[in-house]
């Protein structure tokens, strides 16, 4: 269990949230409602923004009347939901191989250099949270980083630093590909199926 | 049937059974962690490893594995030796080598098993992992970095104690077994996953480094805690008693225990009446067993009979219970009673006062009602059958009574006498379901009997019975929860008032203005004493509570481990106890007290030893002939007219941690206690 003193005494959805949740609700059985904990653990995580204290952990079991433990199992097995305080930005750089191959290292440097915290910390304006994580699934664009909900690949040094500045300044970076290509179309220019229907 | 070959023998076995099972029926030992019979299968630990021909070239887990008919299964093969050194090293892998300094040492299945199938030196050489201990309650110890993630106490709390407290929470090396948010275990059997864990990771807080085990003498007995005469194992060394543990019984506690009849024990050691006292100007004073009975030969000598009571409490054996009923017997005395709560019981129809269906029996029910009750607080085990019962499906529970979390669900008819007599009158919505039941049963407690108008509901529950159908040929689904493990006994023994006698409300009455000289508490103390302050009290028990303070003499006697005596629980099972120690300083064994007293007043009981008293209690009711099996109760009339119309039922026992002499003296009782108003407090705090 993470910091107490960081933790909120209770924890409710607001009224957005609970239509959300009642949604996600209607898609099982009756009295399978359980089977609905992890999108309204991510519905929770996004309302508190960006982690989940026990409160709301506990307001999800009592939403789908479910032992508390039961959440907590989910909660705690699954790395992307944060048990404990991250920043409004939170950065996790892939190092997995293919990023690896690609110098992920000066990404992960650049990280370093522009937030000046290590992995695993948090900005002390609370701004930038800094994660290493395994693959994502974006290899072909490696490396790559995620930031809250968008991808940022083909990064070097330069523009991984542009991108947090950018972040800093309350800006919003364009997520995908930071080099010329488009998607994840060759980086030389297409090889094949040069003529196409275009679309 | 399937027919294998184990180990080149053939056997043959049911269908539906998984290979582990069938090793074991063909007396082959699989070795394992997670697998137990009792608990629903995990196959995690993979330690039972055999392999099984046809199938994959590789080893199966036999806990998880159905058995096919014209498998071959091999037990000590190559594969499967290096399969267990493999899965033994691994386990060991994070596994503390602390031993010597671990309360499981020397009944640990991870050493057994170590011993037995490991390789004896490990090739790991990294750093093992260490893991925050848990604080699980004033019961179960943790030592977390000892835990092997077997699971089985997350099982048990889930599936048999019906408590979902417990998880693994993290995944891979990160993952932790416990609670997560801090909180003591909210369970009457929760000190049974020290008995389930296979290593040291829950050990029992009370007796944490107290002995090993092979100092410790064994005494299979009978637990008087509450009514359901939990088979116990007295674990002592020299005078004290250490523990208590399960003992198997299939038809009573299967292999668990309550926690008040595992911790109470240390209660055995405290406020303890050590030797006879007499009161002199005012004060009890230490005497000589002489000097006690000649102050009783004093008061008693040449009285009318009808001036002298006896109550007996709800820790007495039968021994002692018929010896004084004889003594009073003699004395001319017809005011006895052993219903020291007042409970309405009818002494002369045993079908009327026992739980008939027997506790094994309620797995065959698929209706169940509850009258007065909580039986989780009364009763844990026989809970714990409803709630086995109740996870197999097709089980309705209906409660009359107390609102309660009975660990599982129930509809809840109504708190007192007003749904009561719906029911008896069949207009209650819920006859349906125990109509439409093939074998219903009604559980009546001593909350509902306990009261003026408990005759009304006994007769009450017999009209649901008859009714409902709930009375038929080979099924007799009529049942009372006692909560005294010394009730049914006494109306076995008939230690009920005589022609003209009185009853315990009578006796304190009398007592009170005059009309009773003498009374004679064995073991009561759960009366309201303030009535006795005029009369000449005898006090035999063993422990110094509110019996004992506004007792003249003071006659100790024996606990129910420090004696050899006979117990009825309360599906009318006698059980037989045995000695574990002997009692403390000039104690005695409670029967032979009466006896000699007989002798000084000069009514010599006509037995002098113990079977001697036996035959005495086979003589006045032949249930006593059969040890450890049931009679059948006829089914007869009984109960007392009219339409019960008190208040609401409440359950009789308001801590479950603390209900008797014992449980009162006991100081983890004490703790459990505090601990639970913790947490019912914190609820309350939260939940709003």
């Amino acid at each position: 269990m993470s910091d107490t003193s960081k933790q909120p005494e209770t924890f409710s959805f607001d009224a957005e949230y609970a239509a959300a949740a009642e949604k996600i609700i209607a898609r099982y059985p009756e009295g399978r409602q359980a089977s609905a904990v992890m999108p309204l653990l991510d519905l929770a995580q996004r309302q508190f923004g960006g982690w989940l204290p026990t409160a709301a952990m506990n307001h999800v079991a009592d939403v789908l009347d479910m032992p508390a433990i039961r959440v907590y199992e989910v909660a705690s097995f699954y790395t992307m939901y944060n048990l404990e305080p991250v920043g409004e930005h939170f950065v996790q750089v892939c190092t997995t191989t293919p990023c690896a191959l690609r110098n992920c290292a000066a990404v992960l440097k650049a990280c370093r250099e522009e937030l000046g915290i290590d992995i695993g910390e948090t900005t002390s304006d609370n701004k930038f949270t800094l994660q290493e994580v395994e693959c994502l699934g974006a290899c072909v664009n490696a490396p790559m980083m995620q930031i809250g909900d968008d991808y940022y690949e083909d990064l070097n040094a330069e523009t991984t630093k542009s991108i947090l500045q950018e972040l800093r300044n309350g800006g919003t970076p364009e997520p995908g590909p930071q080099s010329d290509r488009n998607g994840s179309e060759p980086a030389g220019g297409l090889t094949s199926l040069k003529t196409g229907t275009g679309g | 049937m399937a027919k294998l070959t184990i180990d080149d023998v053939e056997i043959e076995v049911p269908d539906g059974i998984t290979v582990l099972q069938a090793c074991e029926m063909a007396g082959v030992e699989i070795p394992r962690f997670c697998y137990h019979e009792r608990l629903s299968v995990a196959g995690n630990c993979r330690m039972c490893l055999v392999e099984v021909a046809p199938g994959p070239p590789k080893p199966a887990a036999s806990c998880a594995l159905p058995v096919g008919d014209g498998m071959t299964v091999k037990t000590n093969s190559p594969m499967v030796k290096k399969a267990r050194e493999g899965v033994m090293e691994f386990l060991l892998i994070n596994h503390p080598l602390d031993c010597p300094i671990c309360d499981q040492g020397g009944e640990c299945d991870l050493q057994d098993q170590a011993m037995a199938y490991g390789v004896g030196n490990s090739r790991y050489d990294e750093n093992k992992r260490a893991v925050r201990d848990k604080e699980l309650g004033p019961l179960v110890k943790t030592e977390m970095t000892r835990c092997i993630h077997c699971t089985r106490c997350i099982r048990f709390a889930t599936e048999v104690a019906g408590i979902e407290e417990l998880g693994a929470t993290g995944r891979g090396e990160s993952m932790e077994v416990g609670t997560y948010v801090e909180k003591a275990l909210t369970s009457e059997l929760s000190a049974n996953i020290i008995d389930l864990c296979p290593v040291g990771a829950l050990t029992s807080k009370p007796y944490a480094f107290t002995a090993r085990p092979w100092e410790l003498t064994r005494t299979e007995t009978i637990d008087v805690m509450d009514a359901v005469g939990s088979n116990i194992r007295v674990d002592s060394r020299g005078s004290e008693i250490l523990r208590v543990l399960p003992v198997l019984n299939e038809d009573i506690n299967e292999e668990w225990i309550s926690d008040k009849t595992r911790y109470a024990c240390d209660g055995l050691k405290r406020q303890r009446l050590d030797t006879p006292y007499v009161r002199r100007e005012g004060a009890l004073q230490a005497a000589s067993w002489d000097e006690a009975f000649a102050a009783i030969a004093d008061n008693v000598k040449d009285k009318d009979g009808s001036k002298i009571a006896a109550i007996a409490g709800d820790l007495v054996d039968c021994e002692a219970m018929m010896a004084l009923s004889d003594l009073m017997d003699g004395l001319g005395s017809p005011h006895i009673d052993c219903r020291q709560d007042g409970a309405k019981l009818d002494a002369a129809v045993r079908g009327s006062y026992i739980f008939n269906t027997t506790i094994a029996g309620i797995e065959e029910a698929d209706a169940c009602l509850l009258v007065g009750t909580n039986p989780r607080i009364e009763a844990a085990l026989v809970n714990a059958r409803i709630r086995k019962r109740w996870l197999r499906g097709g089980f309705t529970v209906g409660a009359v009574g107390p609102r309660a979390d009975l660990t599982y669900p129930h509809e809840y008819l109504g708190a007192g006498p007003q749904t009561l007599k719906e029911l008896a009158e069949g207009s209650h919505a819920f006859c349906d379901v125990l109509r439409n039941a093939e074998k219903p049963l009604v559980i009546v407690g001593q909350g509902a009997l306990a009261r003026a108008d408990g005759g009304k509901v006994l007769s009450a529950a017999r009209k649901i019975a008859d009714g409902c159908g709930l009375v038929s040929d080979g099924w007799n689904g009529f049942n009372v929860l006692h909560t005294a493990a010394g009730r049914v006994g006494g109306l076995d023994i008939g230690f009920v008032p005589g022609v003209d006698g009185l009853d315990v409300a009578g006796i304190l009455e009398g007592a009170a203005n005059g009309e009773i000289e003498t009374v004679y508490l064995l073991g009561a103390d759960e009366i309201d004493t303030s009535h006795l302050e005029k009369a000449f009290v005898i006090y035999q028990g063993h422990h110094g509570d509110a019996g004992a303070h506004c007792a003249d003499v003071i006659l100790p006697g024996a606990a129910y481990t420090e004696k050899n005596a006979t117990y009825v629980n309360t599906e009318g099972r006698v059980q037989r106890a045995w000695r574990a120690v002997f009692p403390p300083g000039d104690a005695r064994e409670d029967w032979t007290i009466i006896r000699a007293l007989s002798d000084v007043l000069g009514k010599t009981l006509r037995y002098d030893d113990l079977a001697g008293v036996r035959r005495r209690m086979a003589l006045q009711n032949a249930v006593f002939e059969i040890v450890g099996d049931l009679r059948e109760s006829e089914w007869t009339k009984f109960g007392e007219m009219g339409v019960p119309n008190g208040d609401v039922f409440d359950t009789p026992v308001a801590n479950f941690y603390m209900t008797d002499p014992i449980s009162r003296a006991s100081e983890t009782m004490a703790a459990c206690t505090k601990s639970m108003a913790k947490t019912t407090q914190e609820k309350t705090g939260t939940d709003g």
